[in-house]
């Protein structure tokens, strides 16, 4: 953003991008420090590109309109051996160019690997599983399934882990990718700038369920951040007990079926379980990709093979969990909430 | 065809009773193995694209369920093993196999016998492979099949049949590229130096060396997979101090040499084409030399840019970067010097050489893209994205794939015998360009849009869908192109082809078409790079020989490399399914062919002078 000529390339595609909504997806809309980083070196990439681009179309074109074989011409083309000083000059001329990419190149790569905390930083572990994604706050001594909140102008520290296969972490308008690699702690950084919703994709082909392993990094103000973390690590009464007669019997439905897994408030759950479910009312979408209402929510719980292939999560039919405890069980989980309702 | 027949019936009437099908099955003529390795990696081309079509269908429309996701993520495994292993490079060494040995004067490769073992092997691999299909499940952990998810704890059988068949027609692979290796340095006429071959011979020369280093590698990381996966090797394990990232090494260090083993063959054809369509002899051609040396030893030192997310920590990812980075100077040093070998010239707009030309922008656009992609810090950005997809379809359709179609159009005369029909040849480039394009140009945007390679779909109102949509109408626009590529095969057969078609420039154009078994009655002698073209030019248009014309000494036929191969493609079998008498009966089979190989005398035959004579005088 902040030279002219730098973001040119793309501008054209932002065009079209605009009318397509907000979506906090693309990389090319970089939402902070790290993405735009990222971005003004594509951008200077395909500067010099586009250049080696012309240069070579403009001498290919006049080639093919000069040199075409005319009817009736038939004589033989001077056996021209080759000539040493525009051959030096198309060596030297692309070093200078590589120098140009390589120089950024290398001190962004080395920027990038920066994961030193500061002083207001905080450190996610990201864990990915099949097909969703952990977010555990070791500082702060929380668990997040699915959504990863984040306060916003802080540096954001990623340690990357996997519990199966590898994964790969990928919010494109904050930041590009890491690998989540078994046996191996991966560490990145980002930062975001203004309060949103960011849209994240695994990208390492991770099984069946992979182009489903969507999550969202959710940016909030601090002050929002340090209450959804201060509730979420130890949910006050008011804001995990049901609130009703119907969600204290989706409650029994959840201890019935659900707790073996699912947390919430830090009870139960297990490692190679699902989700937290502490926050669960406050996600906009279910399994990562779901609108969030309760005909989908009901879907899920009844057939979440059919939704997201491969996952681990069994299905419930109307033996395990009759309709009307499918319905306290909804309640019960609409009412999971850590923020204040807005 | 006929004539290459009848050489061998004038000289052994037993030889005439044979069948035409036991004739292709126990060749070891490298003109009709040419021949077999472009027919079948024909049939893998078309089964890949097919592969290809059925997942853009897929993609044409958001949450689409034309194909469920497990058998997509199958699709996408079988179209890249596919089209890497048995479609693009089985071409390549058809025309290797084919044209090779012609270019350096040569009467067949160094290892006739082992020459059709590779084949074989190559062709059982194959089959193996997409046997995968019928039982039990085709390979779905992408080509690349990145451990755990490839290991036993995460994939089914079909990774079995991916080790195995990959394994085989690897080792067909290797032998070949040995044998061309011995070839090209052994084998070559009097006055055929190093500096005066043929850039195509010099290209597939490189892409052997490299074949002789990089599948090693593959190999191994095989062989390391199918223990884990068949006798729970732990070699991958994390539990068990195993480590997943040295499957990616492996594959990578074969993997990233394999591109350059396709490409470098590509731009020899290349080579060949705009210089004789433009009737100059190639620009810079010392300079050409070099830089495929160059990019060949560069394209070993560079494997670890496949993996700069995978946490090799910032020194690591610097180096890659800058390493890779610098194979675009000798790949642009070919560049300008194409460009300037049409410099001047007469260039004539054949279907061959319109072919060369589509290549240029077409592999300048994909290469760029490859230096973006070497710019680490951005790479976080477009890793495992639609960009990659697009990268590497713009090298691999834009260079190898153009290069094998410019190729079929020049060499199909004196393959084949007649002529491909022009006009339809034109409409089949034109289509096939413009879908090629089409396709992939679009998916630079879909990647940086994000959206991740290897999603069976993806969600509506991301912005994703329009381009999703415009890129599979692409990717039908090349099918219908490639069957327009069929039809001129079936429909032209009539065209008879002259020995010269092309007014060529090299030995392959000097011989008779169709070519006799022995290649060259008597061995020629070259006095200049472009030998035939030298002298059309200063001489009376006729090589001179090096020799003087006698009974020319020919290897048997033999049965035994489809025992062999027959014999591992049974082992296999025994071990995916866990049965060791399978295994060890296949084990059997192969290693007695080897042991009948060993004891059985076999002097080959001689072709009389007499015979020669009566033929050249036909020819």
């Amino acid at each position: 953003m902040k030279n002219l000529w730098r973001v040119l390339p793309f501008s054209f595609i932002l065009l079209f991008l605009a009318g397509c909504g907000k979506q906090n997806l693309s990389a090319l809309d970089p939402q902070g420090p790290v993405a735009d980083m990222q971005y003004s070196l594509i951008n200077l990439s395909l500067l010099i590109m586009i250049f080696v681009i012309v240069v070579v179309a403009a001498i290919y074109i006049f080639v093919l309109v000069r040199f075409r074989e005319k009817p009736g011409d038939n004589h033989i083309p001077k056996q021209v051996e080759g000539n040493k000083n525009l051959e030096i000059i198309w060596t030297v001329i692309p070093v200078l160019l590589l120098l140009i990419l390589a120089v950024p190149n290398v001190m962004d790569t080395f920027t990038l690997a920066d994961t030193e905390p500061e002083e207001d930083s905080i450190v996610v572990n990201v864990t990915g599983h099949q097909f969703w994604w952990e977010f555990e706050y070791p500082d702060l001594e929380i668990s997040a399934g699915q959504d990863m909140y984040i306060p916003t102008d802080t540096k954001v520290i990623i340690n990357l882990e996997a519990s199966d296969v590898i994964h790969s972490f990928w919010v494109p308008a904050l930041a590009g990718k890491q690998d989540n690699v078994p046996g191996i702690v991966n560490d990145m950084w980002f930062l975001a700038e203004e309060e949103g919703v960011y849209q994240g994709k695994c990208t390492e082909l991770c099984g069946e369920g992979h182009w489903l392993m969507d999550f969202k990094v959710v940016a909030v103000d601090r002050d929002t951040f340090d209450t959804w973390a201060e509730n979420m690590a130890e949910p006050s009464s008011e804001l995990v007990e049901p609130t009703s007669a119907v969600a204290t019997e989706g409650r029994e439905v959840y201890e019935q079926n659900c707790l073996a897994c699912h947390a919430v408030g830090g009870e139960g759950g297990n490692p190679q379980g699902g989700p937290d479910l502490t926050n669960f009312g406050e996600r906009t979408v279910i399994a990562g990709y779901l609108d969030y209402n309760d005909e989908n929510l009901e879907d899920w719980i009844r057939q979440p093979e059919e939704l997201k292939p491969g996952n681990v999560m069994p299905a419930f039919d109307h033996d395990d969990i009759n309709d009307d405890e499918m319905a306290a069980l909804i309640e019960y989980l609409n009412t999971l909430k850590v923020l204040d309702d807005e | 065809m006929n004539n290459v027949h009848k050489g061998v019936n004038n000289v052994s009437n037993a030889k005439a009773q044979k069948s035409v099908l036991w004739d292709w099955l126990t060749t070891v003529d490298h003109k009709k193995i040419g021949i077999l390795y472009l027919v079948a990696g024909g049939f893998f081309f078309a089964l890949g694209g097919l592969e290809a079509v059925l997942m853009r269908i897929q993609l044409m429309f958001p949450e689409a369920s034309f194909v469920p996701a497990q058998t997509f993520n199958e699709l996408l495994t079988m179209h890249g093993t596919t089209m890497i292993f048995l479609a693009a490079m089985p071409l390549l060494f058809g025309f290797m196999n084919f044209i090779v040995p012609l270019q350096i004067g040569a009467r067949d490769v160094a290892f006739p016998f082992l020459n059709s073992l590779g084949f074989w092997l190559f062709a059982f691999g194959g089959i193996l492979l997409n046997l995968s299909w019928f039982f039990g499940g085709a390979p779905d952990a992408g080509w690349t099949a990145y451990v755990p998810l490839s290991s036993s704890e995460y994939a089914g059988t079909g990774i079995d049949y991916y080790v195995l068949g990959l394994q085989i027609s690897g080792a067909g692979t290797l032998i070949a590229g040995i044998n061309f290796l011995v070839t090209v340095i052994n084998m070559r006429a009097p006055g055929m130096s190093m500096m005066r071959m043929p850039l195509f011979t010099w290209s597939s020369f490189v892409a052997s060396a490299l074949i002789l280093f990089a599948f090693p590698a593959l190999t191994i990381g095989l062989l390391l997979l199918m223990l884990e996966r068949l006798f729970g090797g732990n070699f991958f394990v994390v539990e068990l101090g195993g480590n997943v990232v040295i499957w990616q090494h492996l594959f990578w260090i074969f993997g990233h040499p394999e591109v350059y083993i396709l490409i470098l063959p590509a731009f020899g054809i290349f080579s060949e084409i705009l210089a004789t369509f433009s009737k100059k002899r190639l620009f810079g051609y010392s300079a050409m030399v070099f830089a495929t040396l160059i990019i060949g030893f560069l394209g070993f030192m560079v494997w670890a840019h496949h993996m700069f997310t995978v946490g090799m920590g910032p020194v690591a990812n610097a180096i890659f970067a800058v390493a890779t980075m610098a194979i675009a100077v000798p790949t642009g040093i070919k560049i300008f010097n194409w460009l300037f070998t049409l410099w001047g010239g007469r260039i004539q707009f054949t279907t061959a050489n319109l072919f060369a030309l589509g290549f240029i922008p077409s592999f300048v656009m994909g290469g760029v893209t490859g230096i973006m992609l070497a710019t680490s810090a951005a790479n976080y950005q477009f890793h495992d994205t639609y960009f990659v997809v697009a990268h590497f379809h713009y090298v691999i359709i834009g260079g190898v794939v153009l290069g094998l179609f410019g190729g079929a159009f020049y060499w199909w005369p004196k393959m084949f015998g007649y002529k491909l029909n022009e006009p339809l040849g034109k409409w089949f480039f034109w289509l096939f360009l413009f879908g090629f394009h089409l396709t992939f140009f679009v998916q630079h945007f879909v990647g940086l849009m994000g959206m991740p390679r290897r999603v069976a779909s993806f969600l509506p109102g991301q912005g994703l869908d329009s381009l999703n949509f415009v890129s599979s109408l692409g990717a039908f626009l090349m099918s219908i192109a490639f069957i327009l590529f069929l039809v001129n095969v079936v429909v032209s057969v009539k065209n008879k082809a002259e020995a010269d078609p092309w007014d060529g420039r090299t030995l392959e154009w000097a011989i008779p078409t169709p070519v006799p078994e022995y290649n060259f009655a008597q061995t020629p002698l070259v006095r200049e790079l472009d030998p035939l073209w030298y002298e059309k030019q200063h001489g009376n248009g006729k090589l001179k020989a090096a020799e003087p014309l006698d009974d020319i000494h020919m290897p048997n036929g033999s049965i035994l490399p489809v025992v062999m191969s027959i014999g591992l493609f049974v082992a296999s079998f025994g071990l995916i399914y866990h049965t060791h008498v399978i295994t060890i009966l296949g084990l059997a089979i192969t290693f007695g062919a080897m042991f009948v190989r060993s004891i059985k005398e076999d002097h080959g035959y001689h072709i009389h002078k007499e015979d020669i004579k009566k033929d050249e005088e036909v020819g």
